[in-house]
């Protein structure tokens, strides 16, 4: 491909399409050719019956040999679906792709103004001028390629980063788990069983481990952490820090699998004052080690801390987690009394339904409070639950033996260091924040970086390894391609005018400007691997040095010009 | 109504949203008034105040910068700050003696072809009524 601007004069050819009668049928199709060759630095102008047709692009090349012509400008349909094939023809007639300009006098003008023939054609001119001012100031980029270490970083050995790493190193490439406890397995390494398959999570998390273990792709740190990690898609630097030593890695997608953790009441609901009083985690653990089985009867309140109460979020699975606790208490005792306080149940599905139709047959009661009077518990030597009783209109008191606190999930401890680390954003909440939570929900904004499981937010097991599966997936797009081609139009900024002030850093999408230190003084200076080519940071530099390239200033005013200068 | 005056119009389009939507007003064939020229930016983000300004003091008539909707944004948050600049440069333009009304920022998604086509009607409708920019003095300022 050339690269070259060139540096002679701009010698400009101008295309223009009947598209049958789709055009010519409306606009004076020769006439405007005939405007367009009187146009400065147009040297060859034409019409054509279907300038995307062989013939048509034929006569491009042919032109752009024979004219010596160093820009092109197709007057058509739309850029957005005739672009590539013409900026192609221009290619293999050896110039730079980028020397072309693309005009809509179809979409935009013959086919909105049919009864207008005259005016469109007095349009259409004008469009036709404003595409060949433009390109006179046109310049040839380049879209860079950027090689892709054939390696990824799976940040948590909860379930989901198992998964993940699982699927990338399926596919033949190298994992790194990072994992900062001793053991893998995360917060479902430290619950009984899993719903609604009623499987002991212990199975879960042995399966998943032995396949870890067994696969010659991945390597596991356990007492780890992420000690830095530096770069852009494809090409980062990551340091794991064990203990004291580190150990220095080429990694090229990641994967944030950080999970989350049950929010600890402290001084809610007496917490933390009578051993009688727990989390749903400690419930399974006391169940687990035999302690509970003399109790006679639980209380379990819903929505601690959630909804409002601390945070604002509803942690999606907290009742499951205590419709399933609930059941379990009931089996193994059928006599006990177990108490639901909530306020809606969210048990969304049809397999969830049912364990919660199966636990209101099992009798477990479940009794409605409004919001914003939430139960009272207090430690007076025994344990008294008071509540308001949606269903009796009046003040209702329980006498437990147990009382259990249904506490949302928190993001993990560090979230926010690895945020900065990795140039990727946390939501309000404090989870990480995907792209687009319909359009990319398990990438970054940052290319390179993915997001799966409940680093991301609550979430019950089956979601957090679909999403696990589509995180690997996704991080094996660049993976396996090898490498990931960079926009062309890029951001620019000239550090000879750039004052430092840092405003394109804060307005770019993609984190993709960074503010560095030369000779001195701060400038900007864009990555333009990450560059995703919107040119926001444009209108947001005060000094003029951002330049979006081929839709630069003066190119855009020139146009802007066109129209203003227009004969009324 | 031989010397009618017919307003010079200037939209500027974000390549994904709403070029993509005139695109589709051409497929339906929805006609609307002939006056208005696009200019296609890849993100209404680009879009300098600065411009739109210059092309208002320049014997443009009015100036339509259009955008994905917001949460729809190609690149995530560009309209954002469209939408924050624009409002600005609005408030700015009635104290630099052009009329805000010859400034239109809306939100015009790719299957909002009907959209666009009404969006460049009622708005040249309005430039109509409110005369030449540069109080009737079209074309330059020295």
């Amino acid at each position: 491909m050339s690269e070259e601007t060139p540096k002679s004069p701009p010698r400009i050819g101008v295309f223009v399409c009947h598209c049958g009668k789709n055009i010519g049928g409306v606009v004076d199709v020769p006439s405007v050719a005939k405007f367009a060759e009187g146009l400065p630095n147009v040297v060859f102008s034409t019409d054509n019956l279907y300038t995307c047709a062989e013939d048509g692009l034929t006569c491009i090349k042919d032109a752009v040999v024979k004219h010596n012509l160093n820009r092109v400008v197709v007057a058509s349909c739309t850029p957005r679906t005739h672009a590539p094939l013409f900026m192609s023809a221009i290619e293999e007639a050896g110039l730079n792709q980028y020397l072309f300009e693309f005009v809509n006098i179809r979409d935009q003008c013959s086919w909105v103004h049919m009864k207008e023939p005259e005016k469109a054609t007095k349009k259409a001119m004008i469009l036709v001028e404003m595409g060949v001012r433009k390109a006179s100031l046109l310049e040839a980029l380049e879209e860079k390629e950027i090689a892709v270490e054939p390696s990824a970083l799976v940040i948590g050995g909860g379930v989901a980063g198992m998964v993940a790493a699982l699927g990338i190193a399926d596919h033949g490439f190298q994992v790194h788990i990072v994992e900062r406890e001793e053991r893998l397995g995360g917060l479902i390494g430290n619950i009984e069983k899993v719903y609604p398959v009623k499987r002991a999570a212990s199975s879960v998390i042995s399966d998943l481990e032995r396949a870890v273990r067994a696969s010659p792709m991945i390597e596991v740190h356990t007492s780890s952490t992420v000690k830095d990690a530096k770069g852009y898609v494809g090409n980062y630097d990551v340091e794991i820090q064990n203990g004291g030593a580190s150990t220095f890695h080429r990694i090229g997608a990641i994967i944030v699998a950080t999970g989350a953790t049950e929010f600890k009441p402290e001084g809610m609901y007496s917490y933390g004052e009578d051993g009688r009083i727990l989390t749903q985690l400690e419930l399974e653990r006391q169940m687990r080690e035999g302690k509970v089985d003399g109790v006679k009867s639980v209380a379990m309140i819903q929505c601690v801390a959630a909804r409002g109460e601390k945070f604002t979020y509803c942690s999606k699975m907290c009742c499951s987690v205590a419709i399933k606790n609930a059941i379990e208490l009931k089996t193994k005792q059928p006599a006990i009394d177990v108490s639901i306080l909530y306020n809606d149940i969210q048990m969304p599905g049809e397999a969830l339904e049912k364990v919660y139709t199966d636990a209101r047959e099992m009798g477990i009661k479940f009794l409605r409070f409004p919001l914003k009077a939430r139960p009272q518990v207090v430690a007076d030597g025994g344990l008294a639950v008071r509540f308001f009783n949606e269903s009796l209109g009046a003040d209702d008191e329980l006498r437990p033996d147990l009382v259990v606190l249904s506490a949302p999930l928190v993001p993990r401890e560090g979230a926010k260091e690895l945020s900065r680390m990795l140039k990727v954003p946390l939501g309000q909440d404090g989870f990480f924040f995907e792209a687009h939570v319909k359009l990319r929900p398990l990438d970054f904004a940052t290319d390179g970086v993915y997001l799966c499981g409940t680093a991301h937010g609550p979430k019950g097991l089956q979601e957090s390894i679909s999403q696990a599966m589509g995180a690997a997936s996704r991080a094996l797009i660049p993976l396996s391609n090898g490498k990931v081609r960079g926009e062309a139009a890029v951001a620019f900024a000239d550090e000879a005018t750039c004052i430092g002030c840092g405003n394109c850093v804060k307005v770019c999408p993609y984190v993709a400007i960074d503010r560095v230190e030369r000779n001195g003084r701060f400038v900007a200076v864009v990555n333009s691997a990450l560059c995703k080519a919107c040119g926001t940071c444009v209108p947001a530099c005060p000094s003029g040095a951002m330049t979006q390239k081929s839709f630069t200033d003066s190119q855009l005013l020139e146009m802007v010009d066109a129209v203003s200068q227009e004969e009324a | 109504m031989a010397d009618q005056f017919e307003p010079k119009i200037l939209a500027f389009c974000c390549n994904w949203c709403s070029y993509a939507g005139a695109d589709l007003a051409g497929v339906s064939r929805m006609q609307y008034p002939p006056n208005v020229r696009v200019v296609r930016v890849m993100c209404s983000g680009r879009i300098r105040p600065e411009a739109v300004f210059k092309a208002l003091s320049n014997g443009i008539d009015g100036v339509l910068v259009l955008g994905c909707h917001i949460g729809d944004c190609h690149y995530l948050t560009g309209n954002h700050r469209t939408a924050k600049r624009m409002l600005v440069l609005e408030k700015l333009l009635d104290h630099l003696g052009v009329d805000p009304r010859r400034l239109k920022v809306d939100w015009i998604s790719a299957s909002e072809g009907e959209k666009f086509s009404r969006t460049i009607t009622t708005f040249t409708e309005q430039i109509k009524k409110l005369g030449p920019a540069n109080g009737g003095a079209h074309g330059r300022r020295g």
